[in-house]
């Protein structure tokens, strides 16, 4: 004992433990790095000892170093020592180093692996549990390959402690060595099942990730996880599958509609997972606008709240459903606006990004006047690029779509030139040019601005800090030369260009000044040669001789080049000027022709000349048959190509036409064949040319002369002012058409102008581009109307949505009364679906349980009034009960668990015991509610009823053929038929029909003829054979029930009579 | 999740756990800016901020920050969850943990990460179940210390 005491002194004398160390470090504040550098020395005494507890001990100080920052990879044979020790606590360092600082490179990995595998395999759990976790930071694809069967091994383990360690590492196993994939995999699938809910868990994590890199090889495993979604109550677990589900979805598009449910009812279960179920909606699922629309609504709550996280994380969904659904985010503009004042960078952005869906022509200015004033408020640079790329974006957006007023827009990009610093002054430019080039009833406005940037050039160039932004004089000058006609005083803008402050710009800037400085001087020769004084074209011809040898000296080629030509044009127009010869048209002459915008299409509209034919041989290619000696010219003997091509393509044409009428014809016998409508015949547009467009005429009372003063305001209310004045105009016309009419009522206001009620300021002739001569003139070479395969794309899934649609009432019923209300207040649309409680209780093999039914009810309330205090109740019969929480009373109703407030709607789910299900069923009951409105509440009632159809009790179950004639063989099935007369639609809509609204699944299909196969919750089969011929069905059905089997069939009739 | 780091707010590193494998020259270039740019938020700023291109959640405890990276398509509120349940593992594990208890003893912060978390995914969300794990296996390690004490001692006489 004494002695135990001793040695424990001894230990201590010469080895600081962790704790000495840290303490050390924190009282050594100044001088840290030598005194660290001290501890690395004492360290490395110690790793030289054979005791293996002071070699941990030195070992752990050495992670904690490496965190600090320093180097220890000196040491990685040490850390090896450490992790092959035998006792658990120097094992259990020696990995945690080992984790920390081990990497792909560390050379002594490969002396591990023998160490590792024994670990894995010890009969101490704690050991193998240490490798795991130690393997899953430093696994390399030698360790993964040499490893993998004995994790695969320890998936299997007895213990879930290491089966869900050994199941998460495999992951990181696949990664590095994919081979172990395909032999893992079975035993993976089969951790989905684990009893323990740790391995479940993670198996589904692994699944997850490898299905979001490659989702195609495990849509197999969807309904598994279906019914894990809709089983699982780790909500851990849950948002994992819904992200496999966003990956899945776009695959495989029935998935979509499957989910549709339970995702909605997960986002009233939870509310952090409403993130990502939006997410995976937003992703793929096939457009539900029901469930988007609550979604939004959902979202304006999380973005409404006052917790910045869930606020960004709602602006975060939004911009993802914008991008599928911009119409449903539209509405809460509002929102995202006030968004854009937050305080926190992160939330500005993200309603940044929202706000480029929601503009339209008609708030377009009001936003971007917003938005200036946050780049006039923005403090940090990158914010403020990021509010300047969204302005452009927001504003050149479809092509141009929404900009009303290029003036305005000009004077927008004008002001973004007074920003400090900013990285994106190629971006303004570029729109600078684009517009000019493009909208040509602005050119004239444009190049006065131009002119005026021009003129302040020293304001942007004044500061080095300024230099993104003097790309806007590359725009500027080039605007300016190549319009020059427009200009009001062309020679003090080539003073301007040719000022010697210009070399200290980039050198393409100073190269487009010069080539664009030549242009203006045509132009001012023009003026001043009609003017009896000739001295005055002289002078400017001497200004131009003066200044541009700063830019022959230049050290830029581009410049110099650009500068000695024009330079020696003109001194070469200056003699003639002495002359007296009339040089101006000569000059113009240089610069000759406008330049127009190419549309994109052009390359592909040239026409191919006639006689070029790209397929022909240039040289006949040496025939073998024939010596050269008898035809040794035969190369340049055109004849024989010439007779044989165009005969050719001839006969493929008639071969085509051939071709086009008998599938035209084929189309027409076809009844699956949906034709275009006769208005989309090919109609092409006039394309206005140039005189069309009306020159507007530029309103002066705008000042020019200021630069950099915000002018854009002014546009705004010039805008406003102009929309007013057609506003009343329009009111007084239809006054006058009121008096014609002599119309006694009082006129009501008209309402909020629609988009079409804003007539653009300037006819703008965005879509002129230029097109090669004798271009075809079609719309669109894409979207060829006449193209008969266009109309076969029609999406299947849509369609099906739309019968939904149509006959909501087949399996929902609702009545409700208006007894108390002047319109109607409360809309209820009730839906009965069988599918979730029957999923799970099928799970547990307990068939007399699933008998439940749960029904889905949406509140949506239509009145003005706030609704609250809503109770559920229905009359219960003998057969069919309301699932009431123990200790109620059997007539009690249920509360619903939230309010309404105006115009909003939300669903809540009742769940029915069932008994019977053989019958259909219906059930009265009544919704009680307290209407709140500002002076008063009152009590309403609401009476319904519920429509229990044996459809209902139908959950679709897929079938396979071999299965199904088995089950027709076996001969328990009592059988019976129906006939359907009358019934025009396709085959293949009618069984779409039959599968959506009655819970069938199409087990084979031969021609007109098919088989279905459903399963009721209580586990009868029921089986239909649907036949057409002429416009009548026969369905011949069989099924263990026959009272069951006689309600479906009337159901089908029914929902068949109704359409 | 790519990588977690635990820093006070004078901006020194408490501990750092990575599950990418990257060179000590970038973890540290990583490191430094994203200290940088947490520590220059505003407390009422929300809990989220995209780098490079990757997603980052931080929270702050008391003194310490606690960052995750995560992939563009993970779940955020997810990942505040298990930073908030790794707070609540340590808080039960030391008692009502402070930025202390971490420097002092930085290795069993990292074996509760480790048994929280493995390879960037969740291993087990029962908080009980990791308590019990690591209370297991310092058991073994302090009967092992013992054993070899004595066992040492022996060999010493």
């Amino acid at each position: 004992m004494a002695l135990k005491i001793v040695k424990g002194s001894i230990d201590r004398m010469f080895d600081k433990n962790l704790q000495d160390l840290v303490r050390g470090i924190r009282n050594h504040k100044e001088d840290e790095a030598k005194y660290i550098s001290t501890c690395i020395d004492e360290i490395k005494q110690e790793l030289k000892q054979d005791n293996i507890a002071v070699k941990a001990n030195a070992v752990c100080k050495l992670t904690y170093l490496q965190m600090l920052g320093y180097d220890v990879s000196w040491a990685a044979f040490n850390i090896v020592e450490v992790m092959s020790s035998s006792k658990f606590t120097y094992k259990r360092i020696g990995y945690l180093a080992a984790s920390q600082c081990f990497h792909e490179g560390t050379d002594v990995i490969m002396l591990t692996t023998n160490q590792i595998r024994k670990d894995l395999s010890s009969p101490n759990q704690y050991d193998t549990g240490v490798a795991l976790t130690g393997l899953s930071c430093f696994v390399t694809p030698d360790l993964a390959r040499d490893l993998a069967n004995d994790i695969m091994t320890l998936m299997s383990h007895t213990k879930p402690f290491i089966r869900k360690k050994a199941v998460l590492i495999m992951y990181k196993v696949f990664l590095k060595y994919p081979e172990s994939l395909r032999p893992a995999f079975p035993r993976l699938k089969e951790k989905l099942e684990d009893p323990d809910p740790g391995v479940q868990s993670a198996a589904v994590n692994v699944i997850c990730e490898l299905a979001r890199r490659n989702p195609k090889n495990y849509l197999s495993l969807a309904p598994l996880f279906f019914k894990l979604m809709t089983s699982s109550t780790n909500n851990w677990v849950l948002i994992k599958i819904i992200k496999l589900f966003g990956a899945l979805t776009p695959l495989e598009p029935r998935l979509g509609k499957k989910l549709i449910e339970p995702l909605t009812n997960l986002i009233h279960r939870f509310l952090s997972s409403v993130i990502a179920v939006l997410i995976s909606l937003s992703s793929g699922m096939p457009n539900h606008s029901a469930s988007i629309q609550l979604c939004v609504q959902k979202l304006r709550i999380l973005i409404e709240d006052s917790d910045q996280n869930l606020k960004y994380l709602g602006l975060l969904a939004m911009s993802k459903i914008l991008k599928t659904h911009p119409k449903s985010v539209q509405s809460h503009k509002d929102l995202i606006l006030q968004c854009l004042d937050d305080k926190d960078e992160s939330i500005r952005l993200r309603a940044l990004d929202l706000l480029y869906g929601m503009v339209s022509k008609k708030n377009l200015m009001e936003i971007v006047k917003k938005l200036m004033v946050h780049v006039d408020k923005a403090e940090g640079t990158t914010y403020r690029d990021e509010l300047l790329t969204k302005i452009i974006d927001i504003c050149s957006q479809s092509n141009y779509q929404y900009i009303t007023n290029f003036e305005w827009y000009i004077s927008i990009l004008v002001e973004l030139t007074r920003l400090e610093g900013t990285r994106h002054g190629h971006l303004i430019a570029s729109q600078m040019l684009d517009v000019a080039i493009r909208v040509k009833a602005i050119r004239g406005f444009a190049v006065l601005q131009m002119a005026t940037l021009l003129d302040n050039a020293h304001m942007l160039t004044g500061n080095t800090q300024r230099n993104g932004i003097c790309e806007v004089l590359y725009a500027a000058a080039w605007i300016c030369g190549e319009f020059s006609d427009h200009l009001e005083d062309p020679l003090q803008t080539l003073e301007a260009m040719l000022r010697p402050k210009v070399a200290t710009l980039p050198g393409h800037i100073q190269a487009v000044y010069i080539q664009n400085a030549a242009k203006l001087f045509a132009t001012v020769l023009r003026a001043q040669e009609g003017v009896p004084d000739s001295q005055k074209a002289q002078e400017t011809s001497q200004l131009l001789i003066d200044r541009l040898p700063l830019f022959v000296q230049s050290a830029n080629l581009e410049v110099q080049e650009r500068a000695s030509c024009v330079l020696q044009l003109v001194k070469y127009i200056q003699k003639l000027q002495q002359k007296e010869v009339a040089v101006a048209e000569e000059v113009s002459a240089l610069f000759a022709g406008e330049l127009n915008p190419v549309a994109p299409k052009a390359q592909k509209k040239v026409p191919i000349p006639e006689g070029l034919d790209l397929d022909a041989w240039i040289n006949e290619p040496p025939s073998e048959s024939e010596s050269e000696d008898e035809k040794p010219r035969a190369v340049f003997s055109q004849e024989e190509p010439r007779h044989t091509r165009p005969r050719h393509t001839e006969v493929d044409e008639k071969e085509l036409a051939r071709r086009r009428e008998a599938r035209k014809q084929e189309q027409a016998n076809n009844p699956f064949y949906i034709k275009a409508s006769p208005s989309s015949q090919k109609v092409y547009p006039e394309v206005p040319g140039v005189e069309h467009i009306p020159v507007v005429q530029i309103d002066l009372s705008v000042p020019l002369k200021v630069p950099g003063m915000p002018m854009s305001d002014q546009y705004l209310k010039m805008e406003e002012e102009r929309r007013q004045k057609e506003k009343e105009e329009k009111k007084k016309k239809e006054k006058k058409k009121k008096k014609e009419k002599r119309g006694r009522g009082r006129k009501h206001e008209s309402g909020p102008e629609s988009e079409e009620d804003i007539t653009p300021a300037h006819t703008v002739d965005i879509v002129t581009e230029e097109m090669p001569e004798n271009a075809l003139p079609s719309d669109d070479d894409d979207k060829d109307p006449n193209d008969p395969h266009k109309a076969l794309d029609i999406d299947l899934d849509k369609l099906v949505q739309l019968l939904v649609l149509l006959f909501p009432h087949y399996f929902a019923e609702m009545w409700w009364k208006k007894k108390h209300f002047p319109c109607s207040v409360l809309l209820m649309l009730l839906y009965l679906r069988a599918l979730l409680s029957v999923q799970v209780y099928d799970i547990q093999g307990n068939l007399q349980d699933g008998s439940q039914v749960v029904v889905s009810v949406i509140f949506e309330n239509k009145s003005t009034s706030f609704l609250k205090s809503m109770e559920f109740n229905v009359l219960d019969s003998l057969n069919s009960k309301l699932q009431r929480p123990d200790g109620a009373g059997p007539h009690d109703g249920l509360s619903v668990p939230f309010q309404l407030p105006p115009g909003v709607s939300n669903e809540a789910r009742f769940v029915f015991s069932v008994q019977s299900i053989v019958m259909p069923q219906k059930l009265k009951g009544t919704l009680t509610f307290i209407v709140k409105s500002e002076e008063s509440s009152t009590h309403e009632k609401l009476d319904f009823k519920l429509h229990f159809t044996c459809t209902s009790y139908l959950i679709t179950t897929p079938c396979y053929s071999d299965a199904y004639a088995k089950l027709l063989e076996s001969g328990d099935l009592k059988s019976s038929s129906v006939r359907l007369e009358g019934v025009s639609m396709s085959f293949h809509h009618l069984l779409a029909r039959i599968c959506f609204h009655h819970h069938f699944s199409v087990v084979e299909r031969i021609d007109s003829c098919a088989s279905l196969y459903s399963r009721s919750i209580q586990g009868h089969h029921v089986c239909l054979l649907v036949k057409t011929a002429d416009q009548t069905v026969s369905i011949d059905a069989k099924c263990d029930e026959p009272s069951l089997l006689g309600n479906v069939l009337d159901e089908i009739k029914q929902t068949f009579s109704m359409c | 999740m790519q990588f977690m780091l635990l820093f006070s707010r004078q901006g020194k590193l408490r501990l750092q756990k990575w599950y990418v494998p990257l060179s000590d020259k970038e973890k540290k270039k990583i490191t430094r800016e994203l200290v940088q740019t947490v520590l220059a938020r505003k407390p009422k700023m929300c809990s989220f901020l995209e780098w490079r291109d990757l997603k980052i959640v931080y929270k702050r405890y008391a003194s310490l920050y606690f960052c995750c990276a995560i992939e563009d398509q993970d779940n955020e509120l997810i990942t505040l969850e298990i930073i908030h349940r790794y707070v609540e593992l340590l808080d039960k594990y030391f008692g009502s943990v402070c930025e202390l208890d971490i420097i002092f003893n930085f290795e069993k912060a990292y074996f509760i990460l480790d048994e929280f978390l493995l390879g960037g995914e969740a291993q087990e969300t029962s908080k009980k179940n990791v308590l019990k794990a690591i209370e297991q296996a310092d058991l073994l390690q302090e009967n092992q210390s013992e054993d070899w004490g004595g066992l040492a001692a022996e060999e010493v006489l």
